[in-house]
């Protein structure tokens, strides 16, 4: 019952009972009630919030514990990305985009990439393509083995944490044995990849997928299977269809409801067009269809991996391209498929050796705006469920 | 330290109380889990994870800043977040540490042109150890640790030192 109804309630004159409607499983009114007044409660949730997945705020109005709405405040995060990539020569640009995805920094610098390479009409070595696929998918399993690590320790389950780590680091020290960094590679650039694969990288990657699948199976016994987690996730944050395509979302969430979007097969870019692949698509939508899509998306991206380290062909990695870029008058748009989504660079060149505008289509902004959208109606510790299965990244949101 | 391995049976040690204290401090360092940016994942997720285990030094995350000892700045910090930033230091109880990871953090990074990036967080909060790198690997965060022990259970000597000179 809304206060304004209670307010209500107690001014009807006397003689007439009050007419309360009770709640569900409540057979009388308990004694004291039409003089009580609920208010609601204004929580801020974050900015620090060992479970916001970095900086975010979100106001929520609850009454109880049920949440009457939700408003994500930004801007925690905004370091001037986009502005600052104004004043930065082509090559540079990447270096800055890899902060924005911070997490799956290879797919921000593969779209910019390729929107670089549209405006100077670069065509790009076969090799260098098949490498670019390949560390993508090496990025999205790591990625998404984070998303699933911290998604269980926020519903309190811990344990997967530590196992999915050892894991993501097998992985980085591939990432680190070829692009030199851990996070921020500046690996994909404009006309190709900074370098082959190094000798010790091919064993290493042959290692972790034949270990990779039973590591999966642990993860299903620890998590898929777990009961507490299935009754926190199950039926939680329903994004139908229809919603999920009128917020833009995209990437595992948008998949989850229902929509087998994906760039790599809708308009396939470096190698993906002569992979073989699904695309895991979930039914009803909620925090568990969310879960398991990123589950099966690191099954699939594990045989891709393999798929491109049997099929990498011979050859140069980077193109003949200038010291200095400058790219021809014009625009262009190039989307990949990152873990989060479909992250795009909308680039605008205006002859000089620096970009005029880079716009970065940010997946994680579409996927957070439909909070508002489902979080009411829920309780309040559902909420953590929700943001957490949306995988959303600030650094991309805020920039 | 497993003191009663050093000392063996039914020995006595005299120390003073605060150094006892300072001791445990340096051990068991609580920090809050306070990940701003991109040196969050490598500061504060690797950490915890198996490879680098920071658990082993007593290192710990904590949800509340009320029950932390140490923050890690792992970010960068702009003026909106400034404000959240000065609050949860004041919130954390004494005696209290800040570990400053990252370019970002100590003077503003790739970002210091920006206007609304605050340079350095030495501006909010006073900080105890600076970490460079962007992003810092793990190791030199675990550096940075063991810098802050050695600060810890020297504290009481700086501060006689101190004294005495001035
Ligand atoms: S120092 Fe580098 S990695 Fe760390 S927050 Fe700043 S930009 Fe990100």
């Amino acid at each position: 019952m809304t206060p304004e109804e209670l307010s209500q309630a107690r001014i009807t004159p006397e003689g007439e009972a009050p007419a309360i409607v009770l709640p569900k499983g409540l057979r009388r009114v308990p004694r004291g009630v039409d003089e009580l007044a609920t208010e609601h409660l204004i929580v801020n949730m974050g900015p620090q919030h060992p479970s916001t997945h970095g900086v975010l705020h979100i106001l929520l109005e609850l009454d109880g514990e049920e949440i009457i709405a939700a408003e994500a405040s930004l801007g925690y995060l905004h370091r001037g990305i986009e502005k600052l990539a104004e004043h930065r020569r082509y090559s540079a640009v990447g270096t800055l985009l890899d902060r924005a995805d911070y997490i799956s920094g290879i797919h921000t610098e593969l779209a910019l990439a390729q929107a670089t390479e549209q405006l100077m009409g670069i065509e790009v070595p076969e090799k260098a393509q098949w490498l670019r696929s390949l560390f993508s998918e090496i990025v999205r399993i790591a990625s998404h083995l984070i998303a699933i690590g911290t998604y269980g320790m926020d519903i309190g389950a811990m344990a997967p944490f530590l196992y999915i780590m050892r894991e993501r680091e097998a992985l980085l020290s591939v990432l680190e044995s070829v692009t030199g960094a851990r996070m921020m590679f500046n690996y994909v650039r404009p006309g190709g990849v900074l370098r082959d694969l190094t000798p010790e990288a091919e064993p290493l990657l042959r290692q972790f997928l034949k270990t990779f699948p039973g590591y999966l199976e642990e993860y299903h016994t620890l998590l898929t299977g777990n009961e507490i987690f299935q009754a926190r996730v199950k039926g939680v944050g329903v994004i139908d269809r229809a919603t999920a395509i009128a917020f833009g979302m995209s990437g595992p969430p948008l998949r989850a409801s229902g929509f087998g979007w994906d760039v790599r097969k809708e308009r396939p870019y470096a190698a993906y067009e002569q992979l073989r692949f699904d695309v895991p698509v979930g039914e009803s939508g909620d925090c568990w269809d969310r879960y398991l899509v990123r589950m099966e998306e690191m099954r699939i991206a594990a045989e891709l991996i393999e798929q491109c380290l049997d099929g990498m062909p011979e050859g140069d990695v980077m193109a003949k391209v200038p010291k200095v870029l400058k790219p021809p008058a014009g625009e262009a748009y190039s989307a990949v498929e990152s873990p989060r989504g479909e992250v795009g660079i909308h680039l605008v060149s205006d002859g000089t050796d620096t970009p005029y505008r880079v716009h970065l289509r940010a997946p994680s902004l579409m996927n957070l705006a439909v909070v508002d959208e489902v979080m009411p109606g829920h309780k309040i510790a559902d909420s953590v469920a929700i943001i957490g299965s949306l995988d959303i990244v600030l650094g991309e949101i805020d920039r | 330290m497993a003191l009663d391995k050093l000392l063996g049976e039914n020995s006595v040690i005299f120390t003073k109380s605060e150094q006892l204290f300072d001791a445990a401090r340096a051990n068991s360092l609580w920090y809050l889990s306070y990940g701003i940016a991109c040196c969050a994942i490598e500061g504060l997720m690797s950490a915890g994870g198996p490879k680098f285990d920071y658990d082993r030094f007593g290192i710990f995350h904590r949800g509340s800043p009320r029950q932390a000892d140490v923050m890690i700045v792992a970010g960068t910090v702009n003026k909106k977040m400034a404000h959240a930033l000065r609050k949860l230091y004041d919130q954390m109880p004494e005696p209290k540490w800040v570990i400053a990871m990252g370019a970002c953090a100590c003077t503003g990074g790739p970002f210091r042109e920006y206007p609304n990036v605050v340079l350095g967080v030495d501006k909010i909060v006073p900080v105890d150890v600076y970490v460079p790198g962007c992003p810092p690997r793990p190791e030199s965060m675990q550096y940075g640790f063991m810098q802050l022990q050695d600060k810890i259970r020297n504290r009481r000597k700086e501060m006689a030192r101190e004294q005495r000179s001035a």
